[in-house]
Order: structure tokens, then sequence, then C-alpha cells
């Protein structure tokens, strides 16, 4: 048997690589080290977006302007915005876990296009800092994250125009990342891995970027139209030209509801990955998984007008939306009960990752459930733009893709450090930040429902408490991520050893060392057939299971 | 077959070799799934285009004529350009690679043509960039697809460079250089198609 040792044979590559820490500030083309680099710098625009965040909590706890000046206001809600979305949720449940996971998954040794991988993480920083920067140097965009003409024609240029360069440009690092993933999974599979084999998150990362390829390139046509009616005064969307603001709402729309799924779908796969490892039994229902998230990459593809319904949308193409959407609860709901009855009779472990996922669970239904109810045409004219809004929206990527974040962090540390977390801390972590979050966005709900605007830095007093319930909320979230940065810096330095598979899991992330070697298996990567065969007693667990029966064959 | 990642002994080696270059039949892959991507920027684009000209009527006096001769005469230059290029290719494919460098001379020199004819036609235009909404758009569709047979002419260059006899990089053997700016050129032929019956003939 010939044993493949990678750091010396690479040495033939002209390309130096540094090996120690350093790595992780180089332009290294390993997928984990760029898996990670996505994750640590993706959490830091979090930490500067939650900053962003308070801020906005705090000037909300008074109906009054008093803790910043109105303009102020509008640019720190754009970059909250902007922020939280294009620098922390897609790069993170796409580009961390995504370039991590998936060749392990596939059996590959590295992505398909390890360069383009490399080239598509380090276009992120400098269009973090540009967009953060431009706040300090000359006041940043001022028409949140939509970026609506004519509101972004009329407000400050430079800042606006800034902001659409850095989407431009962390809309390419999601196309080259999304091409990455497609290539991967479906051409640099092991021989002998069959599609219907992938673990969950495969099919959820294909379905993404399908979407992220079919859409995102819309709107970087759109802001290159939208940069021309500012720089060039043309008329495109600009109505005291001839212009038209509704195409752009089409077109913004047509890839901002699949942003969406790209902030979900991936959170769906995470979980279904989790899950299963922590209740001891197979994933519920695999070939609906994969049939459901391909239905709502296609319906999710056909619905963006939902968002449009006040923009003197014809009542065909109301029609048309609504029912499209409702549709996509189908799918969605699918999904949840298979998650329910994957738990249903599990051997449940209730440690962080298991109870963060849980936390996503009842999170995510609640904003589904808003959700359906904001896609019928009456209710939605009623509550269009104000904080019912908001709320579903945080219900859905806070309460949704956030906290499947946390759990896969709690999942995969291990793995990623060779080290465990600390589980005390990592449920005060996960209690704070679930009661937190409910107490921030439950009671905007309420605000919403009674007609409380979003966007807004003064508001009318009769909403002043529940503004402020919602604010210690905030407060609570804030505090919440304390105990999880001691956590992950304490553990990373001083944490009990893991070993190669400290949750006995079957996906073959877990079938090689903690952290793994550079090239992920020293030797071959082993052919798992069964990702998900649990349910048999621990002392006849085949932990290295590289042959073995159908696993979604009946009676198991 | 669905892989050719190595994962016998023997084979392994060969990945490691290479390190991380990446391989060339994923290479033609994710170059398809880009102009895949690509195109769905021309889409918003044409898309934009038609929902103007359906409920945006042009203001009183405003003007937007299009003339057909040149841009026919720029449908002519590309087709014949790809068919050129198909040429190319297939001189490579049989060794032979002083008749490929000519083709792709001629394939650039087509495209060149083209770009300076959609030029001509720029400044005989009766209107311009801001004029009116529709001005701007049929700027913008055929500036950026003229962008694209720039890029698309220089990496012809690069690749009839890379095909001289002595150390070239493109060989009967392994063409991928051009096997892709040939891929590339046929996207941009075919959307000009779309875009001259959409712009033009609609």
């Amino acid at each position: 048997m010939t044993v493949a040792i990678p750091p010396q044979t690479s040495s033939s590559s002209p390309r130096l690589q540094p090996t120690g820490w350093l790595r992780y500030f180089s332009f290294s083309v390993d997928h984990k080290v760029i898996g990670l680099q996505y994750l640590v710098c993706g959490f830091l625009f979090y930490l500067i977006g939650g900053a962003l965040a308070g801020a906005i909590r705090t000037e909300l706890a008074s109906p009054v302007s008093d803790f910043m000046a109105r303009d102020v206001y509008n640019q720190v809600l754009t970059l909250h915005g902007t922020v939280m979305i294009f620098l922390w949720i897609v790069p993170v449940v796409n580009g961390a876990f995504g370039n991590y996971l998936i060749p392990f998954y596939v059996g590959a040794r590295d992505m398909a296009f390890p360069r383009l991988n490399a080239v598509a993480f380090w276009l992120i920083p400098p269009a973090g800092l540009m967009l953060i920067t431009s706040y300090f140097l000359t006041g940043a965009a001022q028409s949140g994250w939509t970026a609506y003409p004519p509101l972004s024609i009329t407000t400050p240029a430079t800042g606006q125009i800034i902001w659409i360069l850095s989407v431009l440009l962390l809309g390419g690092s999601s196309i080259f990342g999304g091409i990455n993933f497609i290539a991967t999974i479906l051409k640099l599979r092991r021989p002998g891995l069959k599609l219907m084999q992938l673990p969950m998150y495969c099919w959820a990362m294909l379905g993404t970027s399908i979407l992220v390829v079919l859409s995102t390139p819309v709107l970087a046509g759109t802001l290159v139209l939208l940069s021309f009616d500012i720089v060039a005064h043309t008329g495109f969307f600009n109505p005291t030209l001839g212009g038209n603001v509704v195409v752009y709402q089409h077109l913004f729309w047509f890839y901002s509801h699949p942003a969406v799924y790209i902030m979900v779908l991936p959170a769906f796969g995470l979980v279904s990955e989790i899950l299963p490892v922590h209740a001891r039994k197979p994933l519920f229902g695999y070939v609906t998984m994969v049939y459901s998230i391909m239905a709502i990459v296609v319906l999710g593809l056909v619905v963006w007008a939902h968002h449009m319904f006040t923009s003197g949308t014809p009542p065909w193409m109301r029609l048309f939306f609504t029912i499209a959407t409702a549709f996509i609860a189908v799918p969605t709901g699918i999904k949840f009960f298979n998650w329910l009855a994957t738990l249903w009779g599990g051997r449940i472990t209730l440690n962080s990752a298991m109870l963060f996922s849980c936390g996503f669970i009842v999170n995510f239904v609640l904003g589904g459930i808003t959700g359906v109810a904001l896609a019928q045409v009456p209710f939605d004219i009623h509550v269009h733009d104000t904080y019912f809004v908001v709320a579903h929206f945080h219900y859905i990527v806070f309460g949704g893709s956030v906290f499947v974040i946390f759990a896969s962090v709690y999942h995969w540390y291990p793995k990623f450090t060779g080290r465990m977390l600390n589980e005390d801390l990592g449920r005060l972590h996960c209690a704070l930040t679930f009661i937190g979050f409910n107490l921030c966005f439950g009671p905007q709900h309420w605000l919403g429902l009674n007609g409380m605007p979003r966007r807004v830095a003064e508001y009318d007093p009769q909403f002043t408490l529940i503004n402020q319930i919602s604010s210690v909320g905030a407060l609570l979230m804030a505090i919440s991520t304390l105990p999880f940065l001691w956590n992950v810096v304490q553990s990373a330095l001083s944490g009990k050893p893991a070993g190669d598979n400290p949750w006995n899991a079957l996906t073959p992330e877990w079938l090689t060392s903690s952290p793994p070697p550079v090239e992920n298996w020293i030797g071959d990567a082993p052919l798992v057939e069964e990702p998900y065969g649990y349910g048999v007693p621990m002392d006849q667990l085949d932990l290295t299971a590289t042959s073995g029966r159908d696993l979604w064959s009946s009676g198991k | 077959m669905t892989s050719t990642l190595p994962v016998q002994p023997e084979s392994s080696h060969a990945i490691h070799s290479h390190g991380h270059e990446e391989h060339a039949d994923h290479r033609m892959f994710g170059l398809a799934t880009f102009l895949v991507a690509d195109a769905m920027t021309f889409a918003g684009f044409f898309a934009a285009y038609l929902t103007f000209k359906a409920v945006n009527p042009l203001p009183e006096g405003a003007i937007y004529e299009l003339e057909l001769p040149l841009p026919i005469l720029n449908t002519v230059l590309l087709l014949v350009s790809s068919a050129t290029f198909h040429k190319a290719g297939q001189a490579i494919r049989q060794n032979l690679q002083g008749r490929c460098r000519n083709w792709l001379l001629v394939t650039a020199g087509l495209g060149l043509a083209f770009l300076v004819s959609q030029m001509v036609e720029y400044f005989t235009l009766p209107f311009g960039l801001t004029d009116n909404l529709y001005a701007s758009t049929f700027f913008a569709a055929t500036g950026f697809h003229g962008l694209h047979v720039t890029l698309g002419a220089l990496m012809i260059l690069i690749v009839w460079w890379q095909a001289r006899a002595d150390g070239g990089r493109v060989t009967a053997e392994d063409h991928f250089p051009l096997e892709a700016a040939e891929l590339y050129w046929h996207f941009v032929d075919g959307i000009w198609v779309i875009l001259f019956v959409i712009l033009y003939l609609l």
C-alpha cells in the first residue's frame, strides 16, 4: 500500500505555500484553509454588522432621533443590511462550510478550481473594507440594502457608487464560488459515489449554486445600469428622465428573492447533517429532501414580484406570484416535517449543536408562517414596509440561517481545530441567543401590524414600550456573543482534545484526522455509501463504513 | 465514468505532481457554467429593454432610429468569424499549427472589423447615450456585447501567440486555451444574434 504524504510531494509546486497559522493570511488554495478564511472573515463582519444593529436599536429605544443624526441612521441601516447579507450570511453558509465540507463529501482532495476558489475569497475582504471605510471617508450609501431608485439616485452619489462597487465584487465572488461548487459536486465525485448517496448538504449547495449562477448576474447588470444613472445621468430608472423604477425592482428582486434561498438553502443542508448525528437516526426522507430542494430552486426563481405588491403590480401578476409563493410552502413544509421525523424517537443528545438546530426549527417555522401570510396580497398591502416585514425577514435569516451557522460551528469545531468546545458555555450562548432573538424580533410583528413603518429613526410615541423591549432583546443578543467568543478562543488554546470523530458520525469528513491533513486523507478517500446509517447499537456501528446496503431501502 | 479523481495509489501520484492544477475537462465545464451566468446578465438587459419598449413610450420629439445595413454586416462578420475559428480548431487537431495560426488571425481580424464597424455605427447614430431611455438601453446592451468582443479578440490573439510552433502551449494533444476561447467566441456570436433580433428587428 503506497501512502501518499502530501506535504513533501507538493514541494514540486512552484508556489510556496506557508504551512503554519500564516497560511490563513495567504493566497492558499487548500479548500479547508479557504473555508476557515471565509468563516473567520465572515464572523468579523458579523461583529461589525452586529454593532451597527446595536446602534439602530439604541436609536429606536426612544421615539425621537437623539442617538445619531438622521442621515447617519440611514447609512447605519444600509451598512447593517449589506454587511449582514453579503459579507456574513452568504459567504459563511456557502463559502465557509461549502468549501470546507463539499470536497470531503464528494471524496475529493480539493475543489474543482482551487485557484478560482482563492480568488473568490480574496475578493471579499477588499469589498468589505471598501464598504465600511466609505462611511468614514465620504459617507456610506443611504438607500438601504435594496438601493431602490429614485432614492439611490438622489442620495449622495459617492457612497452609493462605492456600495455598488462592493456589491459587484461580492457578487463576482459569489458567482465564482457557485461555479466551483457545481463543478465539484457534479464532476469531482469519487468513482462509485452516486448522486443519491451524497450527504444532503451537497444537494443544498448544488441547488444554491444554480440559483447563484442564474440570478446574481442579473443583479450585477442592474447595478451597472444604476451606476450609469448616477454617474452618466442616463435615465434607466429615473422617472424624471423617462425611466422606469419598477423595472429596477423587478431586476433587483429577480436576484434578491433567490438570495433569500441562497442564504437559507445551505442552512437546510447543514441542519440535515447535524440532526441525524446527534439524534442517532438516519435522515428521514432523503429522496423527498432532494426533490424539495430542487423544487425550491425552481419555484424560488419565479416568485420575486411578491416583494412588489404595492408597486402598481397588475392583478394577474399579483395572482400568479401569490400562488407561486404559496407553493413554496409545500417543499419547505416537507423539509420541516422530515427534520421532525428525524428527531422523532431518536436518542437525542441536547448539546449546543442540537440545541441551536432545534432553535432553528422553531424560529424558521415561525418565519415561514409569516412568509405565507405576507404572500397574500390583501395582508401584504396592509403590512408592506412595516416592522412586520422586518420581523419576518429576521426570523428567516437570523432565526434560520444564523442559528444554523452557530449550530454548525459547534458541530464542526472539533474537526476544524482538533479540540472540543465547552458545552456549558455553548448552552449558555444558545439560551441567551434564543431568548434575545425572540425578545428582539417577536414584538416587532406587533409593531408592524399596528402600522410602525420600517427604516425610520423616529416613530409615534405609542410604540415606545414595545421598541424598548425589542432593544433589550438586541442587548441580550449582543451579550450572547461574549461566551461564544471566549469559548472559541479558549477552546482553541486549551480545549479537550477531540480525536478524529468525537460524535461517532458517519459522513466522510469525520473519517480522517482532526484537523485533516492537507489533501484530506492519507491514502484513498473512503467510499461512504451510507452517510446516515445510524440507528444500530454503538458497538456494531462501523465508523469506516466503506461498503454497505442501500441506505434508503425499506426496513431501516 | 463520472470522475477523474485518482483514488488508486499509483494514480494518486499524478494529482500530487500537478499540485492543485485544474483538470481541462472540468475547466471547460466551469467555463460553460460561467457562460450561463454571463448569458443571464444579457438576459437582464434584454428584459429591461423589452419592458421599456412595452410600457414606456418615447416622449414627443425623441429620436430613436436604427439603420439596418451596418448591423447586418456586423452579423455576417461575426458568423463568418465563428466558422473561421472552427477551422482553426480543426487545423490544430490535425497538428497543422501554421494553418491554425492563420485561421486565428483571420478570426481576430473579423472581430476587430466588427468593433470598427460598431464604432462607425455609434458615431453615425442620430442619438447619444443620455438622449432617451431606448437609446441608453441600446448603448448599454451593445456596449456590453462590444466589451465581450474586445475581450474575445484579445483572447484569440493570446491563443495565436500560444499556438506558435516552438514552446507554445497550444498543441494537437493539449489545446485547452483554444477550445476555451472558441466556446467563448461562439457564445459571444450567439448573443449577438439574439441582440440583433431584439434590438434591430423587433
